[in-house]
């Protein structure tokens, strides 16, 4: 708008508000603008402005809120040093709690505390509060400005002979278009690829089903209808070190139904006479599910609430999961224990990408 | 005398010999009525006798009038006299309407009345029955290992504490703070309502007891709570609900009354 110098002469475009914030002398209009800007009010001191026994005192205040987290940065570093994790004391009302615990949060609290009271304190009362305002002005630049900037540069690149050596020019272009690449290689260490490690579980033909409780194998005698069992393959440890790795698919949940309550053929078939294994993983994102209704015999998982129906075949009857929970194929070996057929025949836990 | 005689005009005069009247008749009725047959008198027999007309009193709207079920209440047969102590010892029931759960209220039998009931139903057909006082009493058991079983087999419904939690369609676990060992055995046997249940043979009668002692040690006052108040022991729900409103509320508290405060020596 202040590129066209002359424009406040023509009186005709002087009611656009555009045109009329533009003008400099502007003396006229104000006089006759009804709603003119009042502009800011007066300033008004604060007591500590003019009583300097006041501000004396809010500096006493600010010190001693400084002071003050001083003390509980060291009440800190004493607790630290000095209570002993054990230590439990009665405090009403937050009953036996770890001392330790209790003087660290306090003290470390209040040393913060202090630290924003006394700076609130001090920039309200003693730092100036004079109003400075800062009228707006257009962004752009002044043209002579930006001829200047344009002719630096112009001089620069010539100076530089940026343009007449292509060998330089092109050698630079590469170097900086090839230094990402080094961050983009370290993405490599995401993997290794699972592979097919996550379609496959520790469960193979002929394993005893494990009670978790006893660490012995179970016997279809044992699980009564109505009773919930956990079980896992055998000779596992859960003090080695891929326990976790591995119970963390192969862990099952028996559960005994009474045959004529199963509906799903497949799920009757693949279990022996109303003892089911099913996965205790949810195949949502592979929260263990184990909250087991024995008269609905729905599984909900606590984590988004998706819920399993085991009497026919794990459906999903409510919640974000995608599929079924799978189930074990079990039968009893020639001793009269339970054992697996196989693996699960899909996936067990969370959908990935290439599940299919 | 005569003083009473005065006041046989009083408008109250009425009430007073009623409830008289009313005092006396009771009074008469207590005294005279043939006396309760004596408790200690147990033999198995006359419990299930006296179990039996209890039953058709209490129990049979709902469970038919041999324990065989209806469409409101499942069949009795073979529960055991375990279901029986457990399910009317805590007052679940009899239940008050049916619903989705039927909770815990106050009990409606003697102690005497639900062993004679639990005697009758124990007749109906075998069943897990009563535990004694040696099998669920938690001395001597090991307390670490209560733990591990409890968490893996109780705790993702009871939570790790065991102050319960949520299931699906109204449903509930309960919180087993203050119940007593003995129905804490008890339903771990029988598997009341929803409760899966766990057997002998896949939970042998020492990690019962381990788990018992285990949730006594948690519930005894001496436990210590670490980092203060537990807000209900239920996890991020609540400990998210007490962050968000009282811990940003104090911050906002605090914002709005700096703001609202002038430091000007005139005020406006």
């Amino acid at each position: 708008m202040s590129s066209h110098p002359g424009s406040h002469e023509d009186m005709s475009e002087e009611n656009l508000p555009s045109e009329r914030s533009d003008a400099h002398d502007g003396a006229v209009a104000v006089a006759e603008d009804p709603f003119a800007d009042p502009g800011l009010p007066p300033h008004q001191p604060r007591r500590q402005d003019i009583d300097e026994r006041a501000a004396r005192r809010s500096e006493r205040a600010v010190a001693f809120m400084f002071t003050l987290s001083m003390v509980a940065t060291l009440g800190f570093i004493a607790a630290y040093s000095l209570i002993p994790p054990s230590k439990i004391v009665y405090i009403f009302p937050f009953g036996h709690v770890s001392a330790l615990n209790f003087s660290l949060g306090w003290s470390l609290g209040v040393a913060l505390f202090c630290i924003g009271a006394g700076a609130v304190h001090w920039a309200r009362t003693l730092m100036s509060d004079v109003e400075m305002p800062q009228e707006r002005h257009p962004i752009e630049a002044e043209p002579e400005v930006k001829q200047k900037v344009l002719a630096d540069f112009r001089q620069g690149a010539s100076e530089s002979q940026f343009g007449r050596r292509k060998l330089i020019r092109n050698t630079m272009f590469g170097a900086l278009a090839m230094v990402p690449l080094a961050g983009v290689v370290l993405l490599r260490d995401l993997g290794p690829m699972p592979g097919t490690s996550l379609r496959h579980t520790a469960w193979r033909k002929g394993m005893q089903l494990i009670n978790v409780n006893t660490n012995l194998p179970l016997r279809p005698e044992d699980v009564g209808v109505g009773s919930l069992t956990f079980a896992q393959p055998p000779g596992l440890n859960d003090n080695s070190d891929d326990y976790d790795d591995v119970i963390a698919k192969a862990a099952l949940m028996i559960v005994r139904l009474k045959p004529e309550d199963i509906k799903d053929k497949r799920e009757a078939d693949w279990g022996h006479e109303g003892i089911v294994a099913f996965s205790k993983i949810c195949t949502h994102v592979g929260c263990p599910i184990s909250l087991y209704e024995q008269q609905t015999h729905h599984v909900l998982c606590p984590c988004h609430q998706s819920t399993f129906d085991l009497s026919d075949g794990g459906r999903v009857i409510f919640g974000p999961a995608g599929h079924a929970l799978p189930q074990l194929r079990i039968s009893v070996n020639d001793k009269g224990y339970l054992e697996a057929l196989g693996d699960f025949t899909e996936p067990v836990g969370p959908s990935f990408w290439e599940r299919g | 005398m005569k003083k009473l005689s005065v006041r046989r005009r009083h408008p109250l005069a009425a009430l007073v010999v009623l409830l008289f009247a009313l005092a006396a008749t009771g009074g008469l009725y207590a005294a005279f009525a043939p006396a309760e047959k004596a408790q200690a008198d147990s033999s198995q027999s006359l419990a299930i006798e006296e179990g039996k007309k209890l039953y058709s009193v209490g129990c049979a709207t709902c469970h038919g009038t041999s324990g065989e079920g209806t469409k409101t209440g499942p069949s009795l047969v073979g529960v055991g006299s375990a279901a029986v102590d457990f399910q009317v010892g805590t007052g679940r029931m009899p239940a008050q309407q049916p619903g989705a759960q039927i909770p815990a209220k106050k009990v409606a039998y003697s102690q005497a009345q639900i062993d004679q009931l639990a005697a009758y139903i124990a007749s109906l057909g075998p069943g897990p029955s009563v535990p004694t006082k040696a099998q669920y009493s938690p001395g001597g058991a090991d307390i670490a290992n209560g733990g591990q079983l409890f968490r893996t087999n109780c705790s993702q419904c009871h939570n790790a504490s065991g102050k319960g939690g949520a299931l699906s369609d109204g449903k509930f676990a309960p919180t087993l703070q203050g119940v007593t060992p003995k129905h804490i055995y008890e339903a771990m046997l029988t598997g009341p309502q929803n409760m899966p249940n766990f057997p002998d043979t896949t939970m042998p009668e020492k990690d019962k007891k381990d788990i018992i002692a285990y949730l006594g040690e948690v519930d005894s006052g001496k436990t210590p709570s670490e980092g203060g108040l537990e807000l209900g022991g239920l996890g991020p729900v609540s400990e998210g609900l007490f962050g968000w409103i009282f811990g940003l509320g104090t911050l906002i508290a605090v914002a709005v009354w700096v703001a609202a405060h002038t430091t000007k020596a005139r005020k406006s």
